[in-house]
């Protein structure tokens, strides 16, 4: 009876993801009768609802450079001290001091991407990234602001998972090095960093994948402008954006503008999915070097 | 040498016996550690009280005695591991060559460069046979002619070049127990110390290959000085010149186990005719 109901709720997680994977995909191949898929994955504008033909408006290459700008800059910022928070806590930290940093970093994973977002816009934008890089160099909306932003929010993420693992590096290899002479910054960086190299790896992906997952804050901050470009002081749109931004809007079912969130949002899936393969293998090697 | 008769003398603690402790005529060689009146604390837990002992150069120096006795925290004093323990605390002293190991400008990762270490499980790290020779003199910034020489004559000596030497890029995981020791030791040697510790080498090792770890101590002893734990007498037995026994005193309503040293010795002497009842019962099994 009570297996019967467990084994109903663990169905339901799998049976709700091959729902969302039915849906995307009904949607996404009406809109690839629409607009050829070579058209969508290379076109270099993004144009719903205006121009002229729709295979032209709908190049998915903007959105996706938005994406990978700000996963990107969100590694950039979260990578270096994600990676520096988990070696201080798992190296050097003394355990009272673990006890505070550790639940803090949570609350900061805890943030509401939207406060974030807000904290972006009205924080790092203009008090600064514009006195540091010119006032009329820096867009209001620009994706510098929404890579900051998310930077933060995966600093707890990258943190954490590094932080297990180099916390599950045998002590054994830290006394061999130890018993050799090795500095303690010798043992963090060149034992207990490369011994835990394949969790570091996952907890990277793992951030990664959500920087482009990544939404609310990078609607605010980073803005709505699909555009392909380098400048992170410009005003981009990430794929999340778009589609935060078109299901709010006014456009009606059977159209392709609504059918293009289907393909937008299949992208995305197929992002993030290919990028939580990788980290599940990453894991599985990391656990069995030390068996 | 009569100043050390008094300070072991049995006025200074008359109730218990004090060591016996082979006087400086039957030590051939230099010493290499002195050591007085050590005792150890974990906070307010003395683990160790009045370890005395000499241990003399290009020797094979053999701790032995029961679980708990603190022969392993005693050797890691002497190349201040300890010290990475938050809350522990030495007395006494220890004098290195003339020079107290724990005096106030005494650098431990300086100390722990001479003094290396073998542990009780292998513990090679997980990157190649070559890399894992070439880590110390690497990370301590030796200025080494070339690395690959001393690499090969590091495996050389700890007698395992010639079972390596087709895959030396290989991961040192892919080496047997047995073999993954001795490449512990070969990086242990890479770093050119002068004493090496092994606390207890060839307890997670079959008989076979611990014979091969014992060859290689009794090569080893001629360019270094040896201390080792152990707990398998007929080992101490074999490889050691000198022996020291060490059992743990039980106080405190046997909430507290104390190490202590009860005899020191040649070897041949310890098991032949120990001075000390508590030696005999333990060599002879009828203890620990």
């Amino acid at each position: 009876m009570i297996v019967g109901f467990l084994s109903v709720c663990a169905l339901l997680s799998v049976l709700v993801t091959v729902g969302i994977l039915a849906v995307l995909l009904e949607e996404a191949v009406h809109f690839f009768a629409a607009v050829p898929i070579w058209d969508f994955l290379t076109g270099t504008t993004w144009a719903p609802g205006g121009g002229s033909g729709a295979a032209g408006d709908y190049g998915v290459l903007p959105l996706l450079s938005g994406s990978l700008m700000i996963a990107a800059g969100a590694l950039l910022v979260g990578l270096p001290l994600g990676l520096a928070t988990a070696i201080y806590l798992s190296e050097y930290a003394r355990p009272r001091v673990r006890a505070v940093v550790k639940p803090t970093l949570e609350v900061l994973a805890g943030v509401p991407t939207v406060v974030v977002g807000f904290f972006a816009l009205n924080f790092i934008t203009p008090t600064l990234l514009r006195p540091l890089f010119g006032e009329d160099r820096v867009f209001i909306f620009n994706a510098a602001a929404g890579a900051v932003a998310v930077g933060l929010m995966v600093i707890p993420l990258i943190a954490s998972i590094s932080e297990d693992a180099m916390r599950a590096v045998p002590q054994s290899l830290r006394e061999a090095a130890f018993g050799m002479g090795a500095s303690k910054r010798v043992v963090s960086l060149r034992v207990v960093v490369p011994a835990a190299l394949s969790g570091i790896a996952a907890s990277v992906i793992v951030g990664l994948s959500r920087a482009v997952g990544e939404t609310m804050a990078v609607t605010i901050a980073a803005g709505n402008t699909p555009r392909l470009t380098t400048d992170f002081f410009a005003s981009i749109q990430t794929l999340t954006a778009y589609i935060a931004q078109t299901v709010s809007g006014e456009a009606a079912a059977g159209t392709v503008r609504y059918q293009s969130l289907f393909a937008v949002g299949i992208t995305l899936f197929a992002i993030t999915l290919t990028m939580n393969l990788v980290s599940i293998r990453l894991v599985r090697r990391f656990r069995q070097a030390y068996q | 040498m009569s100043e050390r008769d008094i300070e072991a003398g049995p006025t200074r603690r008359p109730e218990v016996p004090p060591p016996h402790v082979a006087t400086d005529a039957e030590v051939p060689t230099e010493t290499i550690f002195r050591i007085r009146d050590l005792d150890f604390f974990y906070g307010s837990y003395r683990a160790i009280r009045d370890v005395h002992m000499d241990v003399a150069g290009n020797q094979i120096t053999a701790m032995i005695g029961p679980s708990g006795c603190g022969k392993s925290t005693f050797i890691r004093c002497l190349n201040r591991m300890n010290d990475l323990i938050p809350g522990t605390r030495v007395d006494g002293s220890i004098d290195y060559h003339g020079q107290d190991l724990y005096g106030p400008d005494v650098d431990a990762i300086e100390v722990r460069r001479r003094i290396g270490m073998v542990f009780q499980k292998p513990n090679p790290f997980p990157k190649s046979i070559y890399d894992n020779v070439a880590f110390g003199p690497r990370v301590n910034g030796h200025k080494v002619a070339s690395m690959d020489d001393l690499v090969e004559e590091s495996l050389r000596k700890a007698a395992l070049w010639d079972e390596v030497k087709d895959k030396i890029k290989k991961s040192a995981f892919s080496l047997s127990g047995g073999q993954q020791q001795r490449l512990c030791i070969a990086r242990c040697i890479a770093v050119k110390p002068e004493v090496i510790l092994m606390d207890e080498p060839c307890s997670a090792l079959d008989p076979l290959a611990t014979n091969r770890i014992e060859e290689l101590m009794i090569e080893l002893k001629r360019d270094y000085t040896i201390v080792i734990v152990t707990h398998n007498m007929q080992q101490a037995a074999r490889v050691s010149d000198r022996t020291a026994f060490f059992t743990a005193e039980v106080s405190n309503e046997g909430r507290e186990r104390t190490g202590v040293l009860v005899e020191f010795d040649r070897t041949e002497k310890i098991f032949t005719a120990p001075t000390d009842r508590r030696t005999e019962d333990y060599i002879t099994g009828r203890f620990g």
